[in-house]
């Protein structure tokens, strides 16, 4: 047993390790990627698992499964988007019959502090009927995360773990427990598990509906839903979920009278303990962080015996991150009292950094368009998405990880002309190759210009996929026309050249890609800097 | 015992080390801590907020309570202002006094200065002369630590230990400038 202080990320990674991982995969993505940075270091320092970055969140999670066949436990990671690309083999693998514990671990970004949206996970694993864990604090994820792998284990099946930022993204101290050996390579023993042919699948279905049964009974008996009665107060009852929790304690002091209490740590959701709970209150509030998952199924749509409020009539804020005032309201607490009040301030956004190779790939890509009354410019998920502020303004779209390329695609065949595509380098191997294979199909009157830093720059600098050196003789592979293939170099002394090179392939009345080259400039500092000088 | 902080400044000022520092600290003092930040997009110039808790007792939430908070540590005088409203009404603010204008619309820094003078505990450290004088401009946040250490629930020695734990690797040198750095926001 030692104490340490750990990210809730880092927790989930320490907790694999001591239940005997062998293999970890993801994607990058705020707020997940600390997990494998994590099992990355640990990896390399000791060489006892595999942990290694993948192109997107599907392959990671299929590495996964191939893991699991081979008998051994693995761990996925990836932010809550991420699980929309990688949705196809986790749905489905919730039908095999999982041989080494998977875990994939999910964070969500309530609040969008560093997203595109604030799905919330629970949903796929109701959908996939799988179990999902749900931490509150770092010591929970920790042993939360060792509890996956034994239901994984125990029946099969892939298990979720989902986060949130403020706790992937919080630290506190840990105590953690034994280490415990990896499993032996023992391949599956019965390949009718493990493949989904209609005629197997369907009695895959059958068994999984009735692990389902297993999980509910195991919910309703398991500490880590843990059920509060007072008989003496009916007034109301509380259920939390996920960091409500936490807030909800933090407020209880203030309280008059101690309500009944349910907190839901493990799904699917424990009914019957929701039911006895029902006995004892007027009226339940429901504080969830995340969508209101287990607000929607108490409501149903008739009329329920017991008033029920939460996100859903606005006593729960529906939208943002929970905290320790937004929940008060609904407690009946009053707003506290402060020193001073907020007045208007101007704001304080990101920012691409003063020498950005963006910035000059923007300012020539607007140089090359200037002369068209009309253009598009669709982008992507990465620093460069910070180009629609202001003075840059160069863009048009950002949506998902790798839609850049196919909807400049579409809008040049509906006749918006030029299209011009930005997408950055490990965004492209994530989910933009497979876009510009349509458009070498077509051969797309577009131009496709990777920004190419050398690395993952949002989420803090890791390797990109395949280095720099790779990217044109993949982009070559790919079918595109090596006559229309350029490469520049953002810099101001170039500016002239490149809007030059720019427009010709802008003008070539087919598909061209430019490839932008040059080093993000943190990645450079944090190169010179390595292991010297003052922080 | 609760003491709850807001530590805030702009990407790139050693906001998230400075509640590092008091974290380790405190913990040496077998004080519970927990800290929480976000991270990600914040490196590129933007506004940073680390909530820091410290408690003799088990403490459940990761966000400060508005109005709760006994402190608020800043790098910078802008962002001081965007969070007073955790105050508590017997809270302290040590800022340092440096604006970092990377913004068209940065205010008045005289008017900024106004309205921190008007709360009632402040503290407006010429963090970057002393950093200096320490030997770099870039400790200029442990010259923060020193000016907080008075109000910390931290004992002044744990916190130098804390200080020396986090530059250890760097070497003695370094290790010296941000303890004397320290000891210059102390004063
Ligand atoms: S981190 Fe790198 S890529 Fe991102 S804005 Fe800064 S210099 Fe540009």
């Amino acid at each position: 047993m030692a104490e340490k202080v750990l990210l809730g990320d880092e927790a989930v990674a320490l907790g694999a390790i001591h239940s005997g991982l062998s293999n970890a995969y993801g994607y990058p993505g705020t707020p997940s990627s600390e997990i494998m940075e994590y099992l990355i270091k640990y990896s390399r320092k000791t060489e006892k698992i595999h942990a290694s970055w993948c192109s997107n969140e599907k392959t990671a999670y299929e590495d996964a499964l191939g893991v699991s066949l081979a008998g051994k436990r693995s761990i996925v990671t990836m932010k809550h988007v991420g699980l929309n690309v990688a949705a196809d083999p986790f749905i489905n693998s919730a039908l095999l019959k999982i041989n080494g514990g998977l875990v994939i671990v999910v964070a969500d970004d309530p609040g969008m502090h560093s997203s595109q949206d604030e799905q919330d996970s629970r949903f796929f694993a109701d959908f996939a009927k799988v179990p999902c864990f749900e931490p509150v604090n770092q010591q929970e994820a920790y042993e939360m995360t060792g509890e996956a792998f034994e239901v994984s284990e125990k029946y099969h099946v892939p298990v979720m773990i989902r986060l949130v930022t403020r706790l992937a993204h919080s630290r506190a101290v840990v105590v953690t427990g034994e280490e415990k050996e990896q499993n032996r390579m023992k391949k599956a023993e019965d390949k009718n598990t493990w493949m989904l042919l209609p005629a197997l699948a369907r009695k895959q279905w059958v068994t999984l509906l009735g692990k389902y049964e297993e999980f509910k009974k195991d919910s309703e008996n398991s500490p880590l839903n843990p059920l509060y009665l007072n008989p003496d107060f009916k007034k109301y009852g509380v259920i939390t979920t996920g960091l409500g929790k936490n807030y909800y304690l933090e407020n209880m002091p203030e309280l008059s009278d101690k309500p009944s209490h349910l907190h839901v740590g493990v799904y699917p959701i424990p009914e019957d303990k929701i039911k006895k709970l029902a006995q004892h209150a007027e009226k339940i509030i429901v504080i969830e962080e995340g969508y209101p998952f287990l607000e929607s199924r108490l409501r149903g749509i008739l009329k329920q015996p017991v008033e029920i409020e939460g996100k859903m009539d606005g006593k729960v804020p529906p939208t943002g991150e929970l905290n320790p005032d937004n929940v008060r309201p609904a407690l009946g607490l009053p707003v506290r009292k402060a020193l001073a009040e907020v007045e208007q301030l101007p704001g304080r956004p990101p920012q691409l950094c003063q020498g950005c190779p963006h910035i000059d790939s923007y300012n020539a890509i607007k140089g090359a368009l200037a002369s068209y009354s009309e253009s598009v410019v669709t982008s992507d998920i990465g620093c460069y998405a910070l180009g629609a502020l202001p003075p840059y303004s160069a863009i048009e779209t950002i949506i998902c990880m790798g839609a850049s390329v196919g909807t400049a695609k579409g809008a040049a065949e509906a006749g918006l002309k030029p299209a011009v595509a930005v997408i950055g380098d490990s965004t492209f191997y994530h989910s933009g190759m497979t876009a510009l294979v349509d458009a070498v199909a077509a051969d797309t009157p577009m131009t496709l210009v990777i920004l190419d830093n050398c690395i993952v720059a949002m989420t803090g600098g890791q390797e990109t996929i395949v280095p720099t050196s790779k990217l044109e003789s993949v982009i070559k592979g790919l079918g595109v026309d090596p006559a229309h293939i350029k490469t520049i170099v953002p810099l101001k002394k170039n500016h002239e050249e490149n809007v030059e090179i720019l427009k010709k392939e802008i003008a070539h009345e087919g598909l061209s890609v430019v490839l932008s080259v040059r080093e993000c400039i943190e990645e450079t500092k944090r190169r010179l800097k390595k292991g010297k000088g003052n922080k | 015992m609760k003491f709850d902080i807001i530590l805030a400044g702009v990407g790139g000022q050693g906001v998230l080390s400075l509640a590092a520092i008091i974290a380790t600290g405190a913990m040496k003092d077998n004080l519970k801590v927990r800290q929480s930040e976000v991270h990600g997009m914040a490196q590129r110039g933007g506004a940073v907020l680390s909530h820091l808790r410290i408690s003799d007792s088990e403490i459940s939430s990761d966000l400060v309570a508005k109005g709760t908070a006994s402190l608020i540590i800043s790098m910078e005088p802008l962002e001081v202002l965007r969070y007073v409203d955790y105050l508590s009404p017997d809270g302290s603010v040590v800022t340092a006094s440096e604006p970092f204008v990377n913004i068209p619309d940065y205010p008045d820094i005289e008017v900024i200065y106004g309205k921190i003078k008007k709360l009632k505990n402040h503290k407006i450290v010429e963090s970057l002369e002393l950093a200096k004088k320490a030997g770099t401009s870039r400790a200029a946040n442990m010259v923060i630590i020193g000016a907080a250490s008075s109000v910390l629930p931290v004992s002044a020695g744990s916190l130098q230990a804390a200080v020396e734990e986090l530059f250890s690797s760097k070497g003695k040198d370094v290790v010296d400038i941000n303890l004397k750095a320290f000891a210059l926001g102390a004063e």
